[in-house]
């Protein structure tokens, strides 16, 4: 295969995949400015439920919330599962207890984590909020972020790292200034992965929020809402948060214009 | 590099500390989406001099989830489904009910102070009820159904375009009353009838729909289907030729409550909240708005006639309401009903 | 022996360094995971042991008749059923996350995480808005339907929601950016360049792939494929949406336990008795990986 053939197989394979995962939107953008209610039926082009949708205190307190469990969440995560994905790499020996230990926020039903949580944070009489769902969160998103990391660590070139150490780098220094930059793609897709997961997450939301407006979170508030089908208020909104994230990356690409870790 | 981490520890500092102090002071109430007037809140705040926020819950299943795994803290007054304020009654949540503190008790009907579930209104009150029947398309169908088996066993034209409710008890509830049982039983053979009355059936349906079945109705995806009288309603007010009736069998009475919780720190301010529900004018924006009728004397006698006409069902007199059986909490028999709507969700 | 690649467990720090910076490495992580994780989980997973009350509460008596129950072939057959349809989707959403990732890492190094960034950024719109969104298209007067006429296409349309295709499409649409960004990861050390330089030195494409990248990336492949079917597995709102709730997979088994029947006690047994058959697979495929990476070479 010669490069032109290879460069266009790989940008269709791109092409493809990418319209797959836009259909849906397209479908919800486009019925999010639909004059009438029901999705059965275009009836006309209208900003209407954009405005509707500024005037609903209660999505734009969850909207917040969101925001706020999601980031902190994924800033702990992040580190936390770094952290733990270098130390289990660099052991000699790991015992099965340890990769359990690693893999079971994964295979835990989330009901099942959700209740167990509620129940121990009633039990200790933790008072119960926003931070209540971030401590959550981060359980689970912890550990598909070391396992995101480690399938990077697992052709890591230690090498380098001894050259290091040989030459009088502390530990310390090592791991800053040689491991992480060279995770950095992988620790930026585990970032992303948690944060996903985050922004998204019902059950666990629920269940660990308090009881108040103060720690509810987009999907519990649009869960709620579905009682009649999905308004196009509704769909204003996914549409709005699309488009504010596309504009927060081109304000980062802006201001970060020396270059994106990884280079 | 530190500087967004320290800001993000503050912020997230402030987060706990805010949320932990707005819990205290104020009414919390949970409710589904677009069960109360828009401006209830406001309003009463106004009126009592109360603080109150509403919360909002999408299930019955998932509040009483919280409330049992908890033990109710956070909240002060819960809307749930009348076999679920026994489960909190039986589990000791919900508050006994000093009925000197709700003068607009005197608005119900008589009936709704002698529900199976609670009669005398001890630790809930009705806040809306009704049957549930089939929600069909007059102009799709040849003949005006009638039995629980048109649904169950449907004829050719009707195939494929039935949808059945995905509840557990309402599930079973319409193979019970098609098979002439009581929608409580619990003896084995009758559940071992009903399950398999339930996987033929599933055989011939084209979804299992709680909530969007009036748009397939609209739409005509679905000629028939199971639908609670309030529910179709929906489909009625935007088509006519959608029309709700009650099969021959029989239906049940099912009826949303509100429940104080032994655990409010605000009972005071609860009672004046579900004294200022059962107002007469307030009460009658339920009937009014989302089209469920109210056990509210007072209220429904306000309605006008026309709305009366055009939903048929909400005329129904609580006496009649009363001839149906309400569904209970069948304690340790629950186990089995969970099984079988296991099985028949599961044979293919 | 590839060059540059350590075996396992050997870092370039002395010995003692080692597990003295895995332990510090490791400490915040499992203390986090310990105490919010493993002490709650074990208190409620320990009420199989138990009856359920009457009215739903607990009836502490002690009993194995929640994990007896557990064995009953209906739970088994519900199980594999779901493992079959979390098994077809983790090959496809592999098969296509891979070689999207694969693709992305051909591209220049300044793309690749803005690439990533749209690959996820439809999930944070929200699942149940991209279901309905799915309802829209598939349903019988849907817009794919719409779509067919306007083509010109006169006959009845195959029914395409409320089928067991329908949820797969539902699960692989769902989960595909994670294993996108799962193989992306070891993926992300390919350095375009050194492909063009095996292929000078007379490697065809087809070799260079399977010789040097596939093994390269193989954990990435795995570890995608463990949250495809884990995820998967447990999803209970893609069956109930756009199976029409005719598809009972494992997760509504559970959530059905410990919220519609209030029954912790077996919701607590069906979980213990599916973690530890999860875990089993789980451990078995991570030392597969390990010797499918260190084989090599």
């Amino acid at each position: 295969m010669d490069s032109p053939a290879r460069r266009n197989l790989m940008l269709l394979i791109i092409g493809v995949t990418f319209a797959f995962l836009y259909i849906p939107i397209s479908v919800l953008i486009g019925l999010s400015f639909n004059e009438g209610g029901m999705p059965t039926a275009w009836t006309g082009f209208s900003f209407k439920w954009y405005g509707e949708l500024f005037r609903n205190a209660d999505i734009l307190n969850a909207g917040l919330n969101t925001l706020i469990v999601a980031t902190c969440a994924t800033a702990l995560a992040t580190i936390l599962g770094t952290l733990l994905a270098i130390g289990v790499e660099i052991r000699r020996r790991r015992g099965r207890a340890l990769e359990a230990l690693i893999f079971a926020p994964m295979i835990i039903p989330d009901i099942v984590l959700a209740i167990a949580l509620l129940s121990f944070f009633s039990l200790l009489k933790v008072p119960m909020g926003l931070h209540t769902i971030i401590v959550a969160h981060v359980v689970f998103n912890l550990a598909f972020v070391c396992a995101v990391v480690r399938a990077r660590l697992k052709s890591f070139d230690w090498s380098i790292v001894e050259a290091s150490s040989d030459l009088g780098a502390s530990a310390f220094t090592s791991y800053r200034r040689i491991v992480i930059p060279v995770l950095a793609p992988a620790i930026i897709a585990g970032a992303l992965l948690a944060f996903t997961l985050s922004v998204d997450e019902f059950i666990i939301a629920f269940f660990t929020a308090g009881a108040g407006r103060a720690s509810t979170t987009l999907p519990m508030q649009i869960y709620a809402m579905i009682r009649f089908g999905v308004t196009p208020e509704i769909n204003a909104l996914a549409t709005l948060v699309i488009g504010v994230s596309v504009t927060a990356l081109a304000l980062a690409q802006r201001l970060n214009k020396g270059g994106l870790p990884g280079q | 590099m530190t500087t967004p981490i320290t800001s993000l520890a503050a912020f997230a500092l402030f987060t706990v500390l805010t949320a932990t102090v707005s819990q205290g002071q104020s009414l919390t109430i949970s409710n589904w989406d677009g069960y109360m007037a828009p401006d209830a809140i406001a309003k009463f705040t106004a009126e009592t001099g109360n603080a109150a926020e509403l919360v909002l819950h999408a299930t019955n299943e998932e509040i009483m989830g919280k409330l049992i795994a908890s033990g109710g803290e956070g909240y002060d007054v819960v809307f749930v489904s009348s076999p679920f304020a026994e489960i909190l009654h039986n589990l000791g949540l919900a508050e006994t009910l000093d009925h000197a503190k709700i003068p607009n008790l005197a608005n119900l009907y008589p009936e709704a102070t002698k529900l199976a579930h609670d009669p005398g209104n001890t630790f809930s009150l009705p806040y809306a009820w009704g049957t549930t029947g089939l929600c069909y398309r007059s102009d799709l169908m040849a003949a005006a159904p009638t039995s629980w088996n048109d649904l169950l066993s449907p004829s050719a034209e009707v195939t494929g375009k039935t949808t059945m409710l995905a509840t557990d008890r309402w599930l079973l509830g319409a193979a019970f009353l098609a098979n002439g049982m009581s929608v409580n039983d619990t003896d084995e053979a009758a559940l071992a009838k009903v399950r398999d009355t339930l996987i033929a059936a599933k055989k011939t349906l084209l979804a299992y729909d709680d909530t969007t079945f009036y748009a397939k109705l609209v739409s005509g995806e679905a000629v028939l289907t199971q639908a609670w009288d309030g529910w179709c309603n929906y489909g009625i007010g935007e088509n006519a030729d959608i029309k709700y009736v009650i099969p021959s069998e029989g239906s049940d009475l099912w009826v949303d409550t509100m429940v104080i919780m032994t655990g409010s720190e605000n009972k005071d301010a609860a009672y004046a909240f579900v004294n200022y529900i059962l107002d007469a004018g307030n009460h009658r924006w339920a009937a009014e708005n989302i089209l469920y009728k109210v056990p509210n004397k007072a209220a429904m006698e306000g309605l006008s006639p026309d709305l009366l006409a055009q939903f048929t069902n909400m005329a129904i007199a609580p006496a009649d309401l009363l001839k149906y059986e309400q569904l209970r909490d069948v304690g340790d028999a629950q186990r089995a009903y969970s099984r079988v709507v296991t099985e028949v969700m599961a044979s293919r | 022996m590839r060059p540059g690649v350590m075996p396992p467990g050997r870092s370039g720090l002395n010995n003692a360094m080692n597990s003295r910076s895995s332990t510090i490495l490791i400490a915040p992580a499992l203390a986090w995971l310990t105490a919010l994780m493993v002490v709650p989980c074990v208190l409620i997973l320990a009420l199989a042991f138990f009856r359920r009350g009457i009215y739903g509460g607990i009836d502490y008596t002690f009993t194995l008749e929640n994990l007896a129950l557990v064995f009953d072939p209906l739970y088994g057959s519900i199980l594999l059923n779901s493992a079959r349809i979390a098994g077809i989707v983790v090959v496809i959403a592999c098969t296509v996350g891979y070689a999207a990732a694969y693709a992305i890492a051909t591209l220049p190094r300044a793309w690749q995480p803005i690439l990533l960034f749209f690959a996820v950024l439809p999930f944070w719109s929200n699942y149940l808005i991209r279901t309905y969104a799915w309802m829209v298209l598939l349903n019988r007067e849907g817009l794919i339907t719409q779509l067919a006429r306007w083509m010109g296409y006169k006959g009845e349309m195959p029914q395409l929601l409320y089928t067991e295709g329908a949820v797969i499409l539902g699960l692989v649409y769902s989960y595909l950016p994670f294993v996108i960004l799962a193989c992306y990861a070891p993926l992300s050390r390919l350095n375009p360049e050194i492909a063009e330089a095996s292929q000078d030195l007379g490697a065809s494409g087809w070799t260079t792939f399977r010789r040097i990248t596939l093994p390269l990336t193989l954990p990435g492949i795995a570890v995608g494929a463990v949250f495809v079917f884990v995820l998967s597995i447990g999803n209970f709102v893609t069956p109930a949406l756009l199976g029409g709730g005719q598809f009972q997979m494992i997760g509504n088994v559970v959530y059905g336990q410990f919220l519609t029947a209030n029954d912790w006690p077996f919701g607590a047994a069906l979980s213990m008795v599916l973690i530890a058959v999860m875990m089993v697979l789980l451990l078995l495929q991570t030392m597969a990986v390990e010797r499918g990476t260190r084989a090599d070479g």
